[in-house]
Formats: C-alpha cells, structure tokens, sequence
C-alpha cells in the first residue's frame, strides 16, 4: 500500500515508522524546514519538505498513486482540506483525518471528510468507560457502516431488569450480545435474565440510543 | 439593503467593509483580533458601529460567533482572512451549513483559487491579478 503522510509531528512520524515496518511504502510532507530536517536524518528519502495545502507539493508526493491519504498536521483547516482535495480531486480512495479540536468534528462530518480522528474524544470515551455513572458508553461508532455497539449498566429498578433478553422490549435494529455479571461476560440466550447491576453489550443502528437506555436506566 | 458578513478585516476585508456599508447595506464583521476594528474607524469621523456597522470578535470555525455575527440571516459571506485553509473552511461552511446565498472566498493560492472554483465556489484569487499586472507591465 502507497500512503502520504501530511505533518510529521509526532502522531505522523510514529505512523511512518510503524507503517514502514509493516512493509508499506510511504511519503511524509512536512512543511516546517527545522522538523523536516530532523526527521529526514531518520526516513531519509520517506520525507519531503513543503506545505502539503498545495497542490504541486501533494503530486510531488504522489497523491495520483496514494492508496491511503492521512493528515495529522496540527491544523484542522488544513486537515480537512487536505483530505478534501485528496479525495475529490486526485480520487484516493481512503483517507483519515486529524481532528484536533472536537468542537471541529462537525466540520469534517459537514464536508464528507471521514473517518476524522480525535484524540480528546478518544480520551473522552475511555474516561467514561472508567466512569460508568455516564449510563451508556461507546464502544464501537462505525458511521459509514451504521453499526454501533454500545455498553450500559441496568440500573435498580429499571424496566429491564428482572426481564428474560427474550422479554426486554428493544426496537428493531438492536440485540443483546453481551452480559458482563461479577466481572465476567457471557453470551446469553433468550432466557437469560438480566439483574440490576449487570453491564450489557448491544449491538444496534445508530439513533437507537434513547429508546435503549430507557429500558436499562432507572425511572 | 443586504446583510454582508464579512470575516477577516484585513487590508482587503475593511476596505470592502467601508465601501458596502456606505453604498447603504448592513455590513458584519468577525475577526478575532480587536486591532482589526480601529483599522476601520482609522481616518473616519465616527466610529464603525457609530456609523451603522457591527463588529464581533471571534474566530471564523467558531459557531457561536458566527451565529452572533449574524450567519444565519447573511445575503452574503466574504472569507477575507490572511489564510487561505480558513477561508475555505468557512466558506464551505457557510455555504452548506447556513445556506448563505452569495459566499466568495479570497484565496492566494492560484492552484486552489482555481480548483475550488471548478467545484463552485465563488473564488477570488489576488495573485493571479497580481501577476497578469506585472506581465502588462513588462510588456513594452
């Protein structure tokens, strides 16, 4: 696989690496001279100096042949554009993006630039997965494939508790597939109960997430 | 009248600025950086607001101060700061999100000013007129 790089800080430095490793061929765009010096002495060729917005810069690069574009500057703007002119322009077929602002998220999702990646909402997520008291916490958000998974604890009293799985009443689009009890999970069948306490593993479509935790959250 | 929401006050940003709001439209502007408003009372007998315009202070990719820069009832949205990533950002913005009508974007880099208008932006491109006037002026 052929893929460009657009920043090496740290994130697209580390990526080069482990991708080269891998036995990928890859092409870093860094448009600080300083930087671009200092991580040549290690890529060597794997490296070109410039600013990967323009266009000349990202054909000297290769993008005509990138199987894989990811921008990981420290600019979202420019992430996003990147990705964009990757995509739209010269058609590479994949392509990830840098988020780091999450207030900017919705930009990329505005302007089809997907998958955008952020670290804070990564953190974010794994922090709530530590906290349970969130109720329902994501374990897995496929966008373009409309698929989730999401874990929630079934609080004292709530309408699910005590239910068999068979009996939970859960809109269409979702199932159970997962009961994490005592800190053990199993897969459970239809007459499974579920007690208050356990943490459920669901598979649903997006939007779902309301009317699912309804069932596993207290009044 | 129209509303002009005009984001980046610059040179170029607060001259257009100037020329709308005394042609008699409603003009708007966003920048983040307060100096950009005495650009526009500088050589002015009133003040900018004093006479009739509005100034926010904030960044263009924040929501909030476009909202209170009036994004959502803007006729038109001029990109005008000193970075061409930013403009484009928000002028797909602007355009996709908010449905401005009439949104033009100032972009230095040729290439891009070039391509970005294939894709329907409005794009103004300085270089480029820079250039074909140094070529005139070379041609004896």
């Amino acid at each position: 696989m052929y893929v460009v790089i657009a920043g090496a800080g740290k994130v697209g430095w580390n990526l080069a690496r482990e991708l080269m490793a891998k036995g990928h061929e890859v092409t870093v765009i860094e448009s600080e001279r300083a930087r671009y010096l200092t991580v040549e002495q290690e890529l060597e060729h794997a490296i070109q100096y410039g600013d990967a917005t323009e266009l000349w810069v990202l054909e000297r690069a290769g993008i005509n042949r990138a199987d894989l574009t990811i921008a990981v500057t420290g600019d979202d703007e420019d992430n996003l554009l990147i990705c964009q002119i990757a995509k739209e322009k010269y058609l590479c077929s994949r392509i990830i993006a840098r988020v780091n602002n999450p207030r900017n998220r919705q930009y990329f999702e505005l302007l089809g630039i997907q998958p955008a990646v952020s670290a804070t909402d990564l953190i974010l997520r794994l922090i709530e997965h530590e906290v349970p008291s969130y109720g329902l916490v994501h374990l897995l958000d496929l966008r373009d494939e409309q698929l989730e998974i999401i874990e929630v604890e079934v609080g004292q009293g709530a309408p699910a508790a005590g239910q068999t799985v068979a009996d939970v009443a859960l809109p269409d689009g979702s199932l159970i597939i997962s009961v994490l009890r005592n800190g053990r999970g199993f897969v459970p069948n239809n007459e499974t109960v579920i007690d208050a306490g356990d943490e459920v593993l669901l598979v649903l479509d997006p939007g779902l997430e309301d009317r699912i935790t309804a069932q596993f959250t207290s009044g | 009248m129209a509303l002009i929401l005009i984001v980046g006050a610059g040179r170029v940003g607060s001259q257009v600025a100037r020329s709308m709001l005394s042609s008699g439209h409603e003009v708007s502007i966003l920048d983040e950086d307060p100096l950009s408003h005495e650009r526009l009372d500088s050589g002015m007998d009133t003040t900018w607001e004093d006479a009739g315009g509005r100034f926010t202070v904030g960044h263009g990719l924040e929501i909030d101060a476009l909202r209170e820069a009036g994004i959502g009832e803007a006729d038109v949205f001029i990109a005008s700061t000193d970075g061409d990533n930013t403009n484009l950002t928000i002028a797909q913005i602007a355009s996709k999100q908010f449905g401005v009508p009439k949104v033009i974007v100032r972009v230095m880099d040729p290439a891009r000013a070039e391509w970005y208008a294939e894709q329907g932006l409005h794009t103004i491109c300085p270089t480029k007129y820079a250039i074909e006037m140094f070529e005139r002026a070379l041609e004896v």
